[in-house]
């Protein structure tokens, strides 16, 4: 029985984990078990959260060339700096990547902490290389350093050419 | 949106008086005991980073929190101990300076981090961008906010 309810409750973190792949927008939705809706309280309780989690990230982070943990999602953000971290890599045309919304899942949002060692959301990866928060990309982008990040995986930034007119 | 973006995307000087309504204005040098998170995080950063200038804005009253909280903060440390220090260096010395604040009350921290020189070729504070609301209904600042009053 208990792993019963173990393997739903890493199911239902996993599901919680929103990994939005854009453009769809983000989904909110609850797993059921035999009808019966889990409670995210319960899950916490009965998911070995820790190991899993961290083990997960380092997975997620490497998912894609850029990875974003943020309140809400890039259709909808619900933090005025997690959205300043979609508004930025939207102005330079980054439109694909991994985005995980850790308002949906607790565990997710406290793994990041630890796993980062940063103690704030949002988190941006590149490369599976942790840059920072919505401060460092926003002064990357205003010092020119985000237009030659992006080269460096392979992606051209939309203000490439305003950097290069600039220079 | 575009408006929004072009206002964070460029940073505004604004004086320490006009960030703050008169009645509450008060130097950076002049701590208010009444606002103990405040007073942690200026004295934590003084002694372990030795700042030239330092600026702790507590930004909460932008956020969905009560009045009175001490939940969201933006600092401007300039510190030659950022020489040579990449930007990411440079943060996590701020968040491990207050890294007690951050565990236990404190929900937000936005850092600007600079040397004397940067500072002196570019003395602006940087905007916060607009709160979307996230923090209300959100269990974790409200645990937050009640370690803060206790």
């Amino acid at each position: 029985m208990n792993s019963i309810l173990r393997s739903t409750a890493r199911c239902l973190r996993a599901g919680g984990a929103a990994a939005v792949r854009l453009p769809a927008a983000g989904q909110q939705h609850r797993q059921t078990d035999g009808g019966h809706v889990l409670s995210l309280a319960s899950a916490r309780l009965l998911c070995a959260a820790t190991g899993d989690v961290l083990k997960d990230l380092g997975d997620m982070v490497k998912k894609d060339k850029v990875v974003v943990f943020m309140k809400g999602t890039p259709a909808q953000p619900m933090c005025g700096f997690s959205n300043a971290v979609v508004q930025i890599l939207r102005m330079h045309g980054v439109d694909d990547y991994s985005a995980y919304n850790v308002l949906e899942d607790a565990d997710l949002r406290q793994g990041v902490k630890e796993f980062s060692n940063w103690p704030t959301i949002p988190q941006v990866y590149f490369n599976g290389e942790f840059v920072g928060g919505c401060d460092i990309l926003l002064q990357m982008h205003q010092n020119g350093d985000l237009v030659d990040e992006l080269r460096k995986l392979g992606i051209n930034s939309a203000m490439m050419d305003a950097e290069k007119e600039a220079k | 949106m575009l408006p929004c973006v072009l206002r964070i995307a460029r940073p505004v000087y604004t004086s320490v008086a006009s960030t703050r309504s008169l009645a509450n204005f008060r130097t950076h040098m002049d701590p208010d005991p009444s606002r103990p998170v405040e007073r942690a995080i200026r004295t934590k950063l003084t002694n372990m980073l030795e700042p030239e200038h330092l600026e702790v804005h507590n930004e909460s009253h932008m956020h969905s929190v009560p009045p009175g909280s001490e939940s969201h903060f933006r600092v401007l440390v300039v510190s030659p101990r950022f020489d040579g220090l990449s930007l990411l260096q440079r943060h996590r010395l701020v968040n491990d300076a207050l890294s007690e604040e951050l565990k236990s009350c404190v929900h937000a921290l936005a850092i600007q981090a600079k040397t004397p020189q940067q500072w002196g070729s570019n003395p602006t504070l940087a905007k916060s961008p607009q709160c979307l609301g996230g923090s209300r209904g959100d269990h974790t600042v409200e645990e937050k906010l009640k370690a803060g009053r206790e």
